[in-house]
């Protein structure tokens, strides 16, 4: 029997090569019909005989790689009784649902044809086609044609064209497809802007041999490069980013390189090949090839492999790259911005005439037990949506203040935005009030509910204030166990653990070591770490031997006499409340211990005295201090004790491996005990693992060997980060739980 | 209520609260003081109450707090100060002698600005019902010269002296904490410094605030508000004794929130910066006076200071006590 039918395909489906594929898929079955993209996705109608098109319909679930297909629904028409198959051209009208798809490292075909001498894109460093290449930082409005790309300043050549133009050609309808003839081109130029003689690629290679420090234009903004191996040129790029400690990546060419400098297992090579390309932490080899400064004190080495055409042609001896950017600022990303805020740091630029409209990081993640586990999520990885419960208003999520993501959610799918920043940085906010918009947009989102941190000074929680919508406020801690559900698409009660720097709490003190009842609409304390000073505030958290002071940590140890000027008023502060906050953090019991035992008093970067700590203990330790909860309601448990019991082993002459480790022992002990006690009263047996105290692999092992061995069933995070990068999810999860009227 | 740091909460509450019940023109600008027209006589006319622990710090009390207060007040909006009200609640069993002591510095601190207090008015509450004492001043002055309109892209930004040391007195004077320290309170009466660069400038000087709660960061802060512009200041150009620096970096506060009390914010024309720090270093009260920065049209509404490291931080207005941010 001749049947017509209409089919629709909802997803990521534009510019993936989808309508060549569908094309293809039907011609080869023989059937006639027509394919074209809408805002809504992609159309197609096919027609000839029932059995054929229930095939066609089968072949449509095997799409090409970048394609995902969310949703296929179906509708009978009335046979033509036309031959023919035709791709029809886009339609601008009508609401835009498709999804744009995230950047994409450059594929196999087009690496052949970038190193074959004769192919007419032989070295051309934006060789991209349907299978891959830039997709979200250049996309400047939906739908995804190329008028509404930073391509549009670059008209096609009749060669280009005419791939364009051919469904049967790879690069049919890809939006970003240009040659030598007709496309951007890079250039070498001084921190003056003047370009420098020579072919650019090869002028840029040796100046890295040379021990230079290059700036380059990558997708998402600028990044600065230098040999890894060249340890005066990775501690020049130190000196004048003004990045005292802060670990850099590394690029190398291939998987091979990345196995002269990390333990690569299948995981680990499955993200480090991906087509999204994140930074992949590694556990470091003790004789990788790296110069000294390029991961002071650490044991993981975040590597990854060249993701566009541009880093093919540089990559050789390992790279460190890193974004491009003075100390804390956000990546530079405009050209006149990058030669402004780094002609003191680079030596060249490498740069293009192709706009990045958006400014895009690149993603940091790593594997645990087996399964990814991102730390940033931002380039490759975004816009990808998280899938949420269905229902609900759509929702626009603040998120919070540092690392900040926002993200926007509707139908149950939660668009979370690419690493916005600290922001209490100009650029930054400026980035964050642009970037929402340009993601309602994208993803026509209009919120009718804005959730939002607690905390009051959070430029984030003021942007929500300043919308006039109906807002949610939601307790950061609840969020990041919310986050961690949704994460793990979970919404039945769970028992939260929520360890971190500092949220705002429900008491308006600063919580940080937190266990809670949680579902996605709310959520009790159940038990927490008891409050103590942080004195001075921020200071505390700049310098972490405040908070060994606040702890109770005798004056006759070494932390008090390396800090005897100001050992006394400090402990006052404490004692007296001056300046002073309450905080049950365990962030800063991590700080305390790290000052203790001598491993770092004053930061550079977040989470540095904890992230030093845990490269500190020795894995083979097992045992553990004790940890006691009380019989409280919420049950609190004293990290003075622990710190006591640090102090007890110090004056014993125990090595700090050691300590370290027994420390660490004892937190992932405190995790299996709260649970446990939160299981008597609820009988709840699944555990929420999230804060960014999580990221620290040492303690996240040992709570979840404990708390499986204990029984629970354990929730960690694998598509937002754990810190607060995924806040802005479980604001989401929770606004769009919440009843509403 | 927890309304007294000054910052957004103060003006909400403000907002909230006052406006709505007392709205009238002269009021609606919320400004210091009130600019009044009498038979064709120009007059300026504020109050302010004084609530301060302790009652007496290095290099003042609550007496000379009060009468500078309401003197900086008249003189910030180009008035020159002549009379004020002095307004005293006192605590059951408040030693006579304080008052005395009190009242003593209130009449060399208005002789030293060249004011009268010329009425006054005293209630005593039951112990515990108050913190000792607390005064209100009232002050009338003459306009005689206008400002020069309104702040606008160009303008210069000029603080009068090294900021923050008030505030960090108070703190230390406390004696919760048991810090050496040479900072004195900066109270000192404006107005002839005012005189000094409202002579100097003329009508280039748009604007004056004295930085009193919520500190130089709150002043600007209203300013850019009122006027839809862009504040940019340098972090390094601002006055900060080193002692002062280094209390507040023990006690974890930035000196741009801490209070002053005999230093002013002075907006001026551009083309008249150079004049306008020359007069100021020329009068004792303005020798550490400085140029912080500039007027911008973009973005309107927002204080940005630039870093020592080229960044450009965002200077809010504070909800309420300061609490960390970082995760
Ligand atoms: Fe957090
Ligand atoms: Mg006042
Ligand atoms: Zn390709
Ligand atoms: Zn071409």
């Amino acid at each position: 029997m001749r049947v017509r039918t209409e089919v629709r395909v909802e997803g990521t489906v534009q510019g993936v090569g989808f309508r060549p594929f569908v094309h293809g898929l039907a011609t080869g079955l023989g059937l006639a019909g027509l394919v074209g993209n809408d805002a809504a996705g992609v159309f197609i109608e096919v027609e000839g005989d029932a059995g054929t098109v229930e095939r066609f319909l089968r072949g449509l679930r095997e799409p090409p790689p970048l394609a995902v297909i969310e949703r296929i629904s179906t509708r009978s028409l009335a046979p033509h009784g036309h031959g023919g198959f035709s791709i029809v051209g886009s339609e601008a009208s009508g609401r835009r649902r498709t999804l744009v798809s995230a950047d994409s490292a450059t594929c196999a075909d087009c690496l052949r044809e970038l190193r074959d001498p004769a192919d007419r894109r032989f070295g051309y460093p934006f060789v991209n086609c349907t299978n891959c290449g830039p997709r979200f930082t250049i996309v400047t409005d939906v739908p995804y044609d190329r008028p509404n790309t930073t391509m549009a300043g670059f008209a096609m050549c009749a060669d280009c064209a005419a791939e364009y133009r051919d469904p049967a050609d790879r690069r049919f309808h890809a939006q970003p497809v240009c040659c030598p003839a007709c496309g951007p081109h890079v250039t070498l130029r001084d921190p003056d802007g003047r370009a420098l003689p020579g072919e650019p690629m090869a002028a840029a290679r040796a100046l890295l041999r040379d021990g230079g420090v290059l700036a380059l234009k990558g997708l998402g903004g600028y990044h600065l490069a230098a040999t890894a191996a060249d340890g005066s040129a990775v501690a020049a790029l130190r000196s004048r980013k003004h990045r005292e400690d802060k670990p850099f990546a590394v690029m190398t060419a291939d998987v091979r390189s990345a196995r002269s400098l990390g333990e690569v297992g299948p995981a680990e090579e499955a993200l480090l090949t991906s087509v999204r390309r994140p930074i992949v932490l590694l556990r470091r080899l003790a004789d990788a090839p790296l110069a000294a400064a390029v991961a002071p004190g650490n044991r993981s080495i975040g590597v990854m492999l060249p993701y566009t055409p541009l880093h093919h042609l540089l990559a050789g001896e390992p790279l460190v790259l890193t974004s491009g950017n003075v100390s804390d600022e956000p990546i530079a990303y405009r050209d006149e911005d990058a030669f402004a805020a780094l002609r003191e740091i680079a030596d060249a630029f490498l740069t293009h005439d192709r706009p990045i409209h958006v400014r895009t990081d690149d993603s940091v993640t790593r594997v645990f037990r087996g399964r990814e586990m991102p730390l940033r999520r931002s380039r490759g990885y975004v816009p990808g949506p998280v899938p949420l419960p269905a229902g609900g208003p759509p929702v626009l999520a603040c998120g919070a203040e540092l690392k900040n993501t926002f993200c926007l959610a509707k139908d149950g799918r939660a668009f979370v935005s690419h690493h916005i920043g600290d922001l209490e940085n100009y650029e930054t906010l400026r980035a964050y009030r642009e970037g929402i918009e340009h993601f309602g947009r994208l993803f026509d989102i209009t919120p009718s509910l804005i959730a939002h941190d607690l905390h009051p000074e959070y430029l984030s929680t003021k942007y929500a204030l300043e919308q006039d919508l109906p807002l949610v406020g939601v307790q950061h801690h609840h969020a990041h166990i919310a986050s961690c559900m949704a994460d793990n698409e979970r919404t039945e009660p769970v028992i939260g653990v929520a360890f971190d720097g500092t949220g705002y709490g429900t008491d308006g003190t600063l919580w940080g070591g937190e266990f809670l009842v949680a579902d996605l609409t709310g959520f009790e304390r159940a038990g927490h770490l008891r409050p103590v000073p942080l004195p001075g505030g921020t200071m505390a958290i700049r310098e972490p031997w405040r908070m060994a002071a606040a702890h109770g940590v005798p004056a006759d140890l070494d932390v008090a006499r390396r800090n005897a000027a100001r050992w006394d008023t400090v402990v006052a502060m404490g004692d007296r409340g001056v300046g002073s906050p309450l905080t049950s953090s365990m962030g800063r019991l991590f700080d305390a211990v790290a000052a203790l035992l001598g491993v770092r008093d004053r930061v550079t970067y977040e989470g540095q005295a904890a992230i030093e700590l845990e490269q500190r203990a020795d894995p083979r330790v097992g045992d553990a201090y004790p940890v006691r909860l009380d019989d409280g309601s919420p049950f609190t448990v004293s990290g003075a004790d622990l710190v006591a019991a640090v102090v007890a082993d110090l004056r014993a002459g125990v090595d700090v491996p050691s300590i370290a480790a027994r420390f660490h022992n004892a937190v992932a002990g405190l995790v299996v005990a709260g649970a446990l006690r939160v299981r008597e009263t609820t009988g709840l047996t699944t555990v929420a693992l999230s804060g960014g105290v999580f990221q620290n692999l040492l303690l996240l092992e040992r709570a979840v060997a404990g708390l499986e061995a204990g029984g629970f069933g354990v929730l960690v995070h694998h598509r937002v980060p754990p810190g607060d990068g995924g806040i802005s999810l479980g604001q989401a999860a929770v606004a769009a739980a919440r009843p509403h009227g | 209520l927890s309304h007294g740091a000054g910052g957004k909460a103060t003006q909400t509450l403000i907002q909230a609260v006052f406006l709505d019940a007392f709205r009238n023109p002269l009021l609606e600008p919320l400004d210091d003081g009130a600019r009044l027209s009498i038979d064709g006589a120009s007059l300026a006319f504020t109050t302010d109450s004084y609530v301060v622990s302790p009652l007496f710090f290095p290099g003042g009390d609550i007496g000379d707090l009060a009468v500078n207060g309401t003197v900086n007040d008249l003189a910030v909006s180009g008035a020159e100060p002549l009379h004020l009200s002095a307004g005293f609640i006192l605590e059951e069993g408040f030693p006579v002698a304080d008052l005395k002591r009190i009242v003593a510095s209130m009449r060399v601190a208005a002789e030293v600005a060249g004011v009268q207090i010329v009425t006054g008015d005293t209630k005593v509450v039951q112990r515990g019902k108050a913190d000792g004492c607390y005064i209100n001043t009232a002050g009338v002055g003459a306009i005689r010269r206008p400002l020069g309109g309104e702040v606008r892209p160009g303008d210069a930004i000029l603080v009068s002296g090294p900021i923050g040391e008030h505030g960090v007195t108070v703190m230390l004077a406390r004696g919760e904490l048991d810090i050496e320290s040479d900072v004195t309170s900066d109270t000192a009466p404006l107005n002839g410094l005012v005189a000094t660069l409202m002579d100097a400038c003329g009508e280039g000087v748009r604007r004056m605030r004295d930085a009193t709660r919520g500190g130089v960061a709150t002043i600007l802060n209203e300013v850019a508000a009122d006027a839809g512009v862009a504040v940019v200041v340098e972090e390094d150009a601002f006055p900060v004794r080193p002692d002062v620096r280094g209390a507040c970096e023990l006690l974890g506060i930035d000196p741009l929130y801490v209070a002053c009390e005999g230093r002013m914010v002075a907006i001026v024309s551009g083309d008249v910066a150079d004049e306008a720090l020359a007069a100021l270093r020329s009068h004792p009260l303005g020798a550490g006076a400085a140029l912080v920065g500039r007027i911008k049209d973009d973005p309107p509404g927002l204080v940005l200071l630039k870093t020592a490291f080229g960044g450009t931080r965002i200077v809010d207005l504070l909800v309420g006590d300061p609490l960390p941010r970082i995760c």
